[in-house]
């Protein structure tokens, strides 16, 4: 069971990316303009602590999100998904002419059981 | 009265030291309209070394502007405003072309406001003075402000020419020389501007520079040649750019967005009169810019005994906002700035519905006719909820409002202050007592009262709780991009007698 899942195409490009940055994490952004969009990042750059869940791994690529976010966020599950697009953040796809997105639906019965046992 | 794609160059450059300059690796990237999905031109995708070439320019220009005089800083930034408001309408069809917003917006609102904001910052750094303090007898504490040097901002692409003219003015009038970094969504309004004002300023003390967050964005933020960055834009982003200056030991300013509550009061119903008629057009602003306002009144709190009979009227109201051509100037409504922000608009409403929230309005993206039909559109969407859904808790940037019921005062606090985010609010009440003490109680930098979606530049703006920090807009704004210098004088010729 997992909070987070990856399309194969999204998944295609986060390799790509890896090639010349091997270390990356998703952090899940909030607020204006980009936000509420996963953020792909180099790993080292991102000071990240106890405020940061980690929600689960993706492509091989650890993807957390504040706290604070996670509580309104925590009933649904999130798929990242990629599309054409052009962010204005430090996301390491924008180059590309591509964008990461979330899609989003409602844990159902069994998994919402589950992580709550498994918290 | 409908107007059409104005004409562009194949390609621009990025602006330094007083000139257009190619960028160094020789790359661009394409920019592309909204409305219809067409080029408009190509930009650079600067990399490290334009950046470095603009910070050069900036730092190598910053002792000699930070001596020029507040009268000659003044001049020149009303001769920008003098500038904007000569080619007003240029200027409003570039901006409807890049961002998708209707040209009604631009010609009213984006670019009038743009102009007033530079002369504001004009007055205000001639009026303002010093202080100074007898602190004893013999004893003279004097508060000189000086300007930081050179200051790295990154806006966004909601109100392109908008945001940079509340950011440049303050900036500059406090004597700082700039590298703005524009949103790769909307890099034109700017370029337009430093064609129209290349020789305004010397050389080195404003300079644009254009490309990707992770390319151009991150170096800019992160240099230990700035002396203070200010960023509009999202909580990672956010995060990112305050460690790259915590490294620097540098000052931040942060706008990061909200999720404002718009409160509504049964007394609003009391008459119907043309309180009731703004009223009603208050809780409609959701609409505005398409959504892509980082205050967007996206929380409707209406209390329950007005509750159906209000909302009646809202519904209405929304289902006749004209979306059409942007060009046109009878529509209300256009595009959304990008594919991807179509696509996330379009991911909310889906979790909205499957959270349970009913559509009272509008929930799915609208298709425009001829060219536009390749734009991207999202009909004006009124969702009804409760306060713990997604959509109630995250800034969707889209025209999508989500409505819930309050029974008293209390519940409506409870609700409006149950968000991640404080930047606006909006209280709308006959009740004097109501006025005064609901907005107190709002966490919000900006509550607005019996209004909305007014930005007068004479009028504070930020955020409380994760909305970020610091304020725009208004004289205060000034103290983000300056030191106190205090001298302590003495004018007592004996000595302490310590040694």
């Amino acid at each position: 069971m997992n909070r987070v899942a990856i399309t194969e195409q999204a998944a295609t490009i986060v390799a790509q990316i890896q090639e010349k940055n091997p270390t990356l994490i998703f952090h899940q952004s909030g607020g204006c303009c980009d936000g509420s969009s996963p953020m792909l990042l180099p790993a080292d750059d991102f000071y990240l602590d106890d405020s940061d869940i980690l929600l689960g791994e993706i492509a091989g690529i650890k993807y957390y999100m504040n706290q604070d976010q996670y509580e309104y966020w925590k009933h649904t599950h999130l798929t990242v998904d990629i599309t054409e697009g052009r962010g204005a953040s430090f996301s390491l796809e924008i180059p590309l002419g591509l964008r990461f997105i979330i899609h989003s639906r409602l844990l159902n019965e069994e998994e919402t059981a589950y992580f709550n046992k498994a918290t | 009265m409908s107007y059409s794609k104005p004409s562009f160059k194949e390609s621009y450059g990025n602006f330094i030291n007083g000139k257009f300059v190619a960028p160094i690796g020789g790359q661009y990237f394409e920019n592309r309209s909204p409305i219809d999905n067409s080029i408009i031109a190509k930009y650079p995708r600067s990399q490290q070394e334009d950046v470095d070439a603009a910070l050069d320019a900036a730092n190598a220009a910053k002792k000699s502007w930070g001596n020029t005089s507040v009268t000659e800083r003044a001049t020149m930034l009303n001769k920008v405003a003098d500038i904007i408001e000569a080619n007003l309408e240029e200027f409003a069809l570039v901006e409807t072309c890049d961002n998708g917003k209707p040209i009604r917006e631009t010609l009213n609102a984006d670019i009038p406001l743009s102009a007033d904001h530079w002369r504001y910052f004009a007055a205000c750094i001639r009026a303002e003075e010093g202080t100074a303090s007898e602190l004893d007898q013999n004893t003279l504490s004097l508060n000189i402000k000086e300007p930081l040097g050179v200051v790295g901002q990154i806006i966004p692409w909601n109100f392109p020419l908008l945001m940079l003219s509340w950011k440049l003015p303050p900036a500059l009038a406090t004597g700082n020389c700039v590298v703005l970094k524009p949103a790769e969504q909307t890099p034109s309004s700017a370029t337009l501007l430093m064609e129209k004002i290349a020789e305004v300023f010397p050389p080195g003390v404003l300079n644009i520079i254009h490309g990707f967050g992770p390319e151009a964005g991150k170096p800019l933020a992160s240099s230990a040649k700035v002396d203070k960055v200010a960023f509009t834009g999202e909580t990672t982003t956010g995060q990112l750019i305050m460690q790259y200056a915590s490294k620097n030991l540098n000052p931040v300013t942060m706008e990061l967005g909200g999720k404002s509550p718009n409160i509504f009061f049964n007394s609003v119903m009391d008459h119907d009169d043309a309180f009731l008629d703004k009223a009603i057009e208050g809780a409609v602003l959701f609409a505005f810019n398409q959504g892509e306002v980082c205050t967007c009144p996206s929380r409707l709190l209406v209390q329950e005994d007005i509750y159906d009979a209000f909302m009646e009227r809202v519904v209405a109201r929304t289902k006749a906002i004209v979306q059409e051509n942007p060009y046109d100037v009878n529509t209300m409504v256009g595009a959304q700035a990008s594919n991807d922000q179509y696509e996330k608009i379009q991911s909310y409403l889906k979790i909205g519905v499957e959270e349970g929230a009913k559509v009272l309005c509008g929930g799915s993206a609208a298709s425009l006719s001829g060219e536009n039909a390749n734009g991207f559109y999202i009909q004006p969407t009124i969702l009804e909820g409760h306060n713990k859904m997604r959509v109630f808790q995250e800034e969707i940037f889209g025209p999508v409002v989500c409505v819930t019921k309050f029974k008293d005062e209390a519940e409506a606090i409870e609700i409006a202050n149950d968000t991640l985010y404080g930047l606006g609010a909006g209280v709308w009440s006959r009740d004097a007592h109501q006025l005064y003490q609901i907005p107190r109680a709002i966490e919000a930098g900006r509550v607005w009262v019996n209004c909305y979606h007014a930005y007068p530049a004479h009028a504070p703006f930020g955020g409380y709780k994760k909305s970020g920090f610091g304020r725009e807009n208004h004289l205060m704004m000034m103290d983000h991009y300056r030191q106190n210098k205090n001298m302590l004088i003495s004018y007592d010729k004996n000595k302490l007698g310590f040694f």
